[in-house]
């Protein structure tokens, strides 16, 4: 309890969190988590429209298992974790778009590759500091390597979004049509795991596999609730997403407890207020086309 | 002026410039152009459509075979016939989906192929998961180039004003903005028509659209298809399992039953006769109120005078008209 209460007190110390800025490490991390907003906050919606909530979840934990994998084999976790993440990703997309098909065969792969990871853990070398890491996230231990390989995703991410945003949104909201359109529905669905994989995998690393949710999916589903148009609501998922992962990580500066316990407080916190605007417009949108729709007949 | 020192190269002006070929018998017209162009006598139509000895199974398994059939800019063709028997995947073939066994299929005068601009392609109404955060201009706008890459940042107003060009002549301007999620099933579908004529298709594919409509949201939306038909010469392939509401709309019938098939106008093919050839089996075709009612083919055809015997189950005694 009293645990608690110093956290409370000292989470506004701005005279500590003003000192703490100065050191590299922090910056780096700072810059780390705007960059992994930035990410989310661009694929979170369409994530949402895919209705992949679930597949970001198997993704994010079975990077667990590559970078487990990479620790055995003496590889950097840093990659195993993208390989493990993209593999998934790539599985749980070609699995179709109707969730309904995918649902439960995420749950039986997350389960087998969880239990890889065990193997692999209790197999790998005795001193393991990732080990625990990779659950909650180590964002303080990004490094100048680490924030090298995050911008370069970033920007590769990014750009192969901005070429297959239109048909990925068509694919997304309404594969029918866009099948009947000519759009390459299936290749797509495969290109979209791919990116997700490697935004997972980076959120794997900042804010730990248990919470990749929190900044992936919780910003644009905060969003959703407030918008349809796709234009604002990623221009809201990205807003939301930096706050939970750069707010987080400066509220967590002085108190001193981990990123993860600020990011989900925040991005969560988001989204319950997001839910009441958006329960109330709707109430209203719905009076407004009931009395706009024509009378039959 | 300045237009003066460019005169002798203007191709408008000077003979040297005309294409040889001018004189050569013209080709065939492909298109909008087919469409548009004054047609001189002696000119052949090019159809919206044509199959020629169009074949279609899986595995053992025979939809129908050597089918003919054209159908011309601006007809309303309706395809009818039991679940199973082959319809949508007509659709499928046209949208260069599914290849054909045998024969060829064309539309406007190409073979067909996946990601035709000529075609237009109306799904069922329940398509759209409820889940799904548009607006109904989204969807209108997915229509336009939601089939190109980039993020189409240039021609946002060009695109804008042809969305609400297609938004207004479905007549949708004032639920448009709103989410699709909030709108009714007729709202949706209404949306569906104006996203397939934005691009102004030569064909119109509609796969069931009327399918979980009310009988006032069927009429309207099968009524914004006929006058875009009317208007601008779209030929209309329309997948239905009840033929009730499109009747007096519709020009011709192709009705596929286990492997056969019959083509000609409603009059034509919806006879008694003709559908105990097909069924192989004594189907009565009634009609009562302007409406058809056919009874005795023991399938979901069956009884449309009852609004579609699929999903009407409780309300009309389907017992008694099964016979």
């Amino acid at each position: 309890m009293d645990k608690l209460a110093d956290v409370l007190g000292s989470m506004f110390d701005f005279a500590t969190t003003a000192n703490l800025l100065g050191y590299d490490f922090v910056q780096q991390a700072l810059l780390a988590a705007a960059l992994l907003g930035l990410l989310a906050g661009a694929i979170g919606p369409l994530i949402i429209s895919r209705q992949m909530s679930f597949a970001v979840h198997g993704t994010s934990e079975l990077s667990l298992t590559g970078a487990a994998a990479a620790l055995l084999a003496g590889i950097g976790v840093g990659f195993g974790a993208i390989v493990g993440s993209v593999v998934a990703a790539v599985l749980f997309g070609l699995l179709g778009t109707r969730a309904r098909e995918r649902d439960s065969v995420i749950a039986v792969v997350l389960s087998f590759g969880l239990g890889l990871s065990v193997l692999f853990l209790w197999l790998g070398p005795e001193r393991a500091g990732s080990k625990f890491s990779l659950l909650t996230g180590q964002v303080v231990s990004v490094g100048n390597s680490g924030l090298a390989m995050l911008t370069a995703g970033t920007v590769i991410v990014l750009a192969v979004l901005a070429v297959i945003y239109r048909p990925l949104l068509f694919a997304s909201a309404d594969p029918e049509v866009a099948l009947a359109r000519g759009v390459p529905v299936r290749a797509l669905a495969v290109v979209f795991a791919v990116l997700l994989g490697i935004t997972a995998a980076f959120g794997v690393q900042i804010v730990g596999a248990l919470l990749v949710l929190a900044v992936l999916i919780t910003p644009a589903a905060a969003a959703a609730q407030l918008t349809a148009d796709p234009v604002r609501s990623t221009v809201l998922a990205v807003v939301f997403a930096e706050l939970a992962a750069v707010g987080g990580i400066l509220l967590s500066l002085a108190p001193g407890v981990p990123v993860s316990t600020f990011v989900t407080t925040i991005s969560f916190l988001i989204y319950l207020v997001c839910r009441v605007v958006g329960a109330r417009r709707r109430k209203a949108g719905r009076a407004r086309t009931a009395t706009a729709r024509p009378t039959p007949g | 002026m300045g237009a003066a020192l460019t005169e002798p190269t203007d191709p408008n002006e000077s003979p040297a410039v005309e294409p040889p070929d001018r004189s050569a018998p013209a080709q065939p017209a492909t298109g909008a152009a087919a469409r548009r162009a004054p047609r001189t006598p002696g000119d052949e139509v090019v159809p919206a459509v044509r199959l020629r000895g169009a074949s279609l199974g899986f595995g053992e398994r025979t939809l129908w075979e050597g089918l003919d059939l054209d159908i011309a800019p601006g007809e309303f063709v309706a395809v009818l016939g039991p679940n199973g028997s082959g319809k949508t995947s007509l659709l499928k073939v046209l949208l260069g989906q599914l290849a054909l066994r045998a024969g060829t299929a064309e539309v406007a005068g190409a073979p067909a192929r996946t990601g035709n601009a000529d075609i237009g392609y109306i799904p069922q109404q329940k398509t759209i998961d409820a889940g799904v955060q548009l607006r109904g201009i989204d969807l209108v706008g997915l229509g336009v180039d939601g089939h190109r890459w980039g993020l189409g940042l240039r021609g946002r107003g060009e695109r804008a004003r042809r969305v609400a060009e297609a938004i207004a002549a479905v007549g949708a301007e004032r639920y448009a903005h709103a989410p699709l999620e909030l709108m009714s099933g007729g709202e949706q579908q209404r949306l569906r028509v104006a996203q397939a004529l934005v691009g102004d298709p030569e064909v119109l594919l509609c796969d069931e659209p009327l399918l979980s409509l009310d009988l006032a949201n069927q009429r309207l939306v099968a009524e914004l298809i006929d006058r875009r038909r009317r208007s601008h010469g779209t030929a209309v392939v329309f997948v239905t399992h009840e033929i009730n509401p499109i009747l007096p709309l519709v020009d011709r019938v192709l009705y596929l039953v286990n492997g056969a098939f019959r083509v000609g106008t409603p009059d034509e093919v919806m006879t008694s006769e003709v559908l105990s050839e097909l069924y192989r089996t004594e189907v009565d075709v009634l009609r009562v109120r302007g409406r058809l009612v056919v009874v005795g083919t023991g399938d979901s055809l069956d009884a449309l005078g009852s609004a579609g015997a699929e999903h009407c189950h409780g309300e009309e005694p389907q017992s008694g008209v099964h016979a």
